[in-house]
Parts: structure tokens; sequence; C-alpha cells
């Protein structure tokens, strides 16, 4: 862009642009952040919120060995989800990019994949309950056959249909940028790979995979964020046996003890800010999508 | 609405004293549909006023304010938020608010923070037929458990405006008790295959994978507690109100129980409760009686465990009561007209209509008006069904011959141990709680 002067009319235009977002994001992101960090330094007592200064809420949140354990739990549920995500969702998006033809057709399949997005979150998690309980379908399905005799129990309230669940509502985040880097990778490499002789898992792993890498890191940071700053379906297909980092903030809010759940999120909002930070160092993002192919 | 600002002309005085006639007189009119005998200047006020009635959905419910306003004349909205979000609003938002539902511990915060008026005695027709649980924390003879915040513990102030609730009886209430229940445990008798009416039941490993505990910490620890005290582990000074030691060995010995695979979940909502028990998941869990019923509303057999309190002091219900409460910007005719919503309460179309999920009136006498024989018999005496008893949507729940479990409300409002509560350890409690969850 032209330097100069900060009023010529390419600087105004660009500044009106810039405007309405900018207020959006200062309404409805800077300025109730502001608050959460405000409260989160306030004191207060038996439910009464105190505007005095104190680090007290921080000190707890920090020194407590619950919320290295409710950290320890989220990430553990991430990390299991990231793998399930990231391995479904790479082979949905390759799939449809390399393997299917017609391109109309590769698009078509990628809408069907939003096709449950039609429905409620809370609907498609639910509809798990049925077939993952006691007297659930798989179970009964077992039972009748005669594979088992006693009803599977870690198939439902435990880490694995809280896992499933993820994996379920959060694999199209992983399809999606992936989809898009692949649909952007220049078919002639392909040739050119071939030619100098690379074997085709040569070619995955030393052509695709780092043309993909920002569709990966991008899947990766929707996932991980999702999971961490989740309560609901860890408190549903859990069966109320896990607490996460959230939950623990509600429980907070529900006796009004809201300086020490303000502190907690300011603490999640840092550890992630961390984490994607650290995502995204290993890519720039921003140049492989920007950057002229 | 701006209409309590609105200046009157001269017409007011006698209006005034029309509705201070009007007032007492509502009482006894209400719920037949006799309110026809008011003057038209009147009827016309009235119907511009809307009041609005905020709290939790076992409490406020849309078809009792639709009654009301029909009975009264006037526009009742209705609105649901869960407990937290609701004190929240009051007191963040008083001026939203014209009748706040509130619990015992959510009245000793409004109070607290002067976003209540108090409510004159003399104004509730039926004050006198309140039953003495809560205007004077006795019942049947006996004292009420002040275990947790009894609705007498939080129920007066000594003057309109005051902030600080007092000990004994005065002429203004806090808050007008409008429903409560005494909650227990509840069990699949077919699954079971022994009456249960002891609370370490919870935590028998005879129910190994097959327990449930409410995953609301200021309630749910106490059930703990019941469990623990009936086991032997401990006594109590004051369940509702639990030492910093008293709540690790409490969470410490959930801890435990947890890791030895007891607890098949834990539930927080109604509905999650419902769903454990009808799809066989637990069979013997923390419980509220109205999701028993729905349990049999469903064809499945459900039963609310009584736990009368023994002579060693174990066992026992934990009650809870939520009330309405008159905000403090309310003034001249709205004010009135929040009076004649109260006394409409007591009127007993309200107590009948909760009496069907399971729960209480604070006044029976006029509620027993309302309903048929055989079903005050049934839900508040505690006397054998002499023909089917439906549920407030029609579904037959219990056959003729059949006993409410728990017996009468005497029965069990004498057999209370423990009120919902929030503790002054409360930080200290969710934590460990939260502990417990994540262990």
């Amino acid at each position: 862009m032209a330097g100069g002067s900060a009023f010529t009319p390419g600087r105004l235009k660009s500044f009106a642009l810039v405007l309405p977002l900018a207020l959006v994001l200062i309404v409805f992101v800077v300025a109730p952040l502001a608050v959460v960090l405000a409260v989160s330094v306030f004191r207060y007592d038996n439910f009464e919120v105190i505007p005095a200064f104190t680090f007290e809420n921080y000190a707890s949140v920090l020194t407590s060995h619950l919320t290295l354990s409710l950290y320890l739990t989220m990430l553990k549920l991430a990390a299991m989800t990231w793998v399930c995500t990231l391995l479904i969702g790479y082979s949905v998006a390759a799939f449809l990019v390399f393997h299917v033809r017609n391109r109309l057709v590769a698009i078509g399949l990628f809408l069907l994949c939003t096709v449950p997005f039609w429905t409620s979150n809370v609907i498609r998690m639910i509809s798990w309950l049925p077939l993952l309980g006691k007297q659930g379908v798989i179970n009964q399905a077992l039972m009748g056959t005669g594979i088992i005799h006693e009803p599977l129990q870690f198939l439902l309230f435990s880490d694995f249909s809280v896992v499933i669940s993820y994996v379920h509502l959060f694999t199209i985040f992983m399809i999606v940028p992936i989809f898009n880097a692949m649909s952007r990778i220049d078919r002639s490499l392909f040739e050119a790979a071939l030619d100098a002789g690379a074997a085709r898992w040569q070619t995955v792993l030393w052509v695709v995979l780092p043309l993909t890498k920002s569709g990966i890191v991008l899947g990766s940071i929707f996932v991980v964020t999702l999971v961490m700053g989740d309560f609901y379906v860890v408190k549903v297909m859990s069966g109320g046996r896990d607490a996460s980092v959230v939950s623990a903030m509600y429980d907070d809010i529900s006796t009004l003890l809201f300086p020490h759940a303000a502190a907690s999120a300011a603490v999640l909002m840092i550890i992630l800010t961390v984490m994607v930070a650290a995502i995204l160092r290993f890519v720039d993002v921003r140049k492989e999508l920007v950057s002229g192919r | 609405m701006t209409d309590d600002q609105t200046p009157k002309p001269a017409a007011s005085p006698t209006r005034r004293a029309l509705l201070k006639g009007a007032a007492a007189a509502v009482g006894a009119a209400a719920g037949s549909g006799a309110i026809t005998g008011f003057p038209t200047i009147w009827a016309q006020e009235i119907k511009d006023i809307t009041l609005r009635h905020i709290g939790v959905s076992y409490s406020v419910v849309q078809a009792i304010g639709d009654q009301a306003a029909k009975d009264l004349g006037f526009k009742v909205v209705m609105q649901n938020l869960d407990t937290s979000t609701a004190i929240t609003r009051f007191i963040t938002q008083p001026t939203s608010v014209d009748i706040p539902d509130l619990e015992g511990w959510q009245t000793k915060v409004a109070v607290a923070r002067g976003i209540l008026q108090g409510i004159d005695v003399k104004k509730i027709t039926q004050f006198d037929n309140i039953l003495p649980i809560f205007t004077k924390g006795d019942y049947e003879g006996k004292k009420v458990s002040r275990q947790g915040i009894s609705p007498y513990e939080a129920m007066y102030i000594d003057s309109k405006d005051s902030t600080k609730i007092v000990e004994g009886v005065h002429d203004w209430m806090t808050f007008l008790p409008q429903v409560y229940n005494a909650d227990s445990i509840g069990y699949r008798p077919d699954l079971v295959g022994e009456p249960i009416t002891q609370w370490k039941e919870l935590l028998d490993p005879k129910f190994k994978g097959k327990s449930a505990i409410l995953d609301v910490p200021n309630i749910g620890i106490m059930d703990a507690a019941l469990a623990l005290e009936s086991r032997g582990d401990i006594v109590y000074k004051n369940k509702g109100n639990m030492t910093r030691a008293e709540i690790d060995v409490t969470i410490n010995a959930l801890i435990a129980a947890k890791k030895a695979g007891q607890f098949r979940a834990t539930w927080t909502t109604f509905e999650q409760s419902v769903e454990l028990m009808a799809a066989g998941e637990v069979t013997v869990q923390s419980m509220w009686s109205p999701a028993v019923t729905a349990v049999l509303a469903k064809g499945i057999p459900c039963t609310y465990a009584p736990v009368n309190i023994r002579p060693d002091g174990k066992e026992g219900y934990r009650g809870w009561c939520n009330g309405m409460g008159l905000m403090r910007h309310l003034t001249g005719k709205k004010l009135e007209a929040a009076y004649e919503y109260l006394n409409w309460y007591y009127g007993g179309w309200q107590g009948a209509f909760v009496a069907r999920h399971g729960y209480y009136s604070p006044v029976p006498s006029t509620a027993e008006k309302f309903m048929s024989p055989n079903e005050y018999a049934y839900w508040y005496a505690g006397k054998p069904a002499t023909d089917v008893i439906k549920d407030p949507y029609g579904a037959p729940i219990a056959k003729a011959g059949s006993l409410r479990d728990g017996g009468s409300l005497i029965e069990r409002f004498t057999n209370i141990s423990c009120w919902n509560t929030v503790m002054d350890e409360n930080q200290y409690m969710i934590q460990r709680w939260n502990e417990f969850k994540s262990a």
C-alpha cells in the first residue's frame, strides 16, 4: 500500500472498510473481555463482589491441583480427539480431492459431509445415548448374538463416549481446511514426483503432506480450542463423571463466585492463546494461505 | 411498564380504599373465577398492569401464571432462568423483575443486597393458615431441622426496608413460600428387589456401577452427607454448613467410592435423572419426587424411598422451598396487584396444581378445595387411592389402592434432616466437589 499522509483517500477507504468489523470486535469481544479481566481481580465475600484489587483469585486458580487435573483431563480428551479427527478428516479430504475424478461430484460429496450440521449439536450428541447405553442398540446386538453376556459399560459415560461425540461433532472442522489446502495443490507436482521416481507413499509424505500443513494446522486449532472450551459434551457424554475446565467455572458461577470464575476464564484464555501460538510457530498459516501459487 | 408512575387524578382516595377491600377479598374469591365485583375503574386500570415473575422452571410455571392472569384480570409474564442466572438478574437488573422466585439462600443474598421490600403479613389473607413449618419453624409439635437454610430461618425482617434477616416471628416477611418438597432417593424396585429406606444404599457396593448422585454441588454434597451419616462414617454438626474438615471427609469418601466404580453417572437436570432411571443405567440414585412420577408415567416401576429419621438421628429428607418476593421498586397500583398475585397463590388452584406433580402448597386447606377427595387423600394425607391417580397431563401413575411413597405431608415434613443451602465454605466445597468430579 502506498504510504504518505494519513488522510489520503486510499487510507480513508481502508479505514472505512476495517471500521465495521473493528466495531463489532470492540463491542462484542474486547469490551466483555475487559469486564471479565476486571472482575477477575475483584475481591468477593459471601456473594458480594467487592471492586478492590487482588490477585487472590489467580493465586487460588494457579495453586490448586484441581486446575492441573482439569487441564490434564481436557488435554487428554483433546489429544485423543485430535488424532481421530485428523486421521478421519485427512482421509475424507484426500478421497474427495484426489479420488473423486468429477469435480462436481466431489463438491456434492463435500456438501454431503455438512448435512449433519443441519441438526443441532445437542441432538447429534444425545442420539448416541440410546446407541451406547447398557440397554442400547450395540449392547443388545452383541448380547443377542451371544458375543458378550454382560453389557459393555465402557461404551457410555466414559472417555470413549466423550471422544466419539467430539469426533462426530468436530471432524468437519478438520475436513474443511484440509480439503481446501488439498484442492489448491498443483496436480503436475504428482507427475513430477512420479517422474522423479517417488513411490506413492513418498509422494504423500514429501509432497502432499507439506503442502497441506496449513490445512492441518487450521483444523487442529479449531478442534483443540473447541474441545478445551467445551463443557456440555463432557457433562452429558461422561454422565457427569468428568469435570471440565469450563464446568468448574460453571459451578463457581452457580453460587455467584464470579471473580474466581473470571480468573479461571482468563487463565484458560491465556493457555489456549499460548497453545495456538505454539501451533502457529510450526506453520506460518498466513504465508501459506496468501502466497501466490 | 410506566403505569405505576402515572399520576392519577382525584379518583385516587376512593380507589385506594376499594383496593384494600379487594385485596382482602381476593384470597377467598380467587380461583373460583368470581372476580366480577370490581368497579369499572379498577377493572380498566388493572388490565394494563403486567407482573413479571422470574425464576426456576419447577416453581415459575406458565400454566399457573396463565390461570392467575385469568382470575385476576391483569397480565402475568412468567420467565424461567436457572437458579444462578435468576439471582444474578435480580441483583444486577432489579427493575426488570417484579416477583422474584427465591430459595432460602437466594433470599439471604437478595435481602442483604436491599433489592426486596418486606411483605406485610397483614396483607396476606391466608397468613394464619400457612403451615407453621414456614412461619414458626415447628410442625406437629416438633422443631423443624435448622441444618442448611430452613425457610423459617430466612423468613422475617423487622421493618419493610430492612436488609437484615432476624430470628423470631415479625410483621414483615422476606419471601412468601409457594412450593416445596422433601427430596430423597429413587430406585427401581424391579431391579433392586428389596425396599430401600436408607441413604447409605447409594454407596453400597452391591449397587456398584448402578448408582448415581446429584451433581449440583451445594445440594449433592448434602445427599452425600446423608449417605455418610447413614453409613456411620461421621456425624455432622450441621450438614448444611460444613467445616472444611467435614467437607474433606465427605469428598474423600466420594472420591474413594468413585474410584471403586460405585457411580454410573451423576446428573444435573430433572430429565437426566429420569433418563438414567428409565433406561436402567442406574438402579438407585438421589432423585426428586416428580422425576419418580415421570418414570412411573412411562410405565416403568420406580419407587421414592421413604427415609424417615431414625431414633439414632440418621436418615431424613433434604427439604427445599421456593417462594415469591416483592422487588423494592414495586409501588402503588402495581404493588397492590403484586399482593393480589401473592394471595392468589394461596387461593388453592396452585396448591392443587403442584400437588399433582408431587409438590405441596404451604396452605393445604385451600388446595383441598380444588382437588377431588381421592386426590387430596392420596397426595396430602398419605391415604390409599380410591381411584386411579393421574399426573397433571392425565397419564395414570397410581392404581386404586396404592399409597404415596413416603406417606403423608406430615410424615415427610416431620422427617426433614436438612434444607437446601449454600454453605459459608462454599468456594472450598465447590473446588473439592470438582476434585471428586475429575477424580
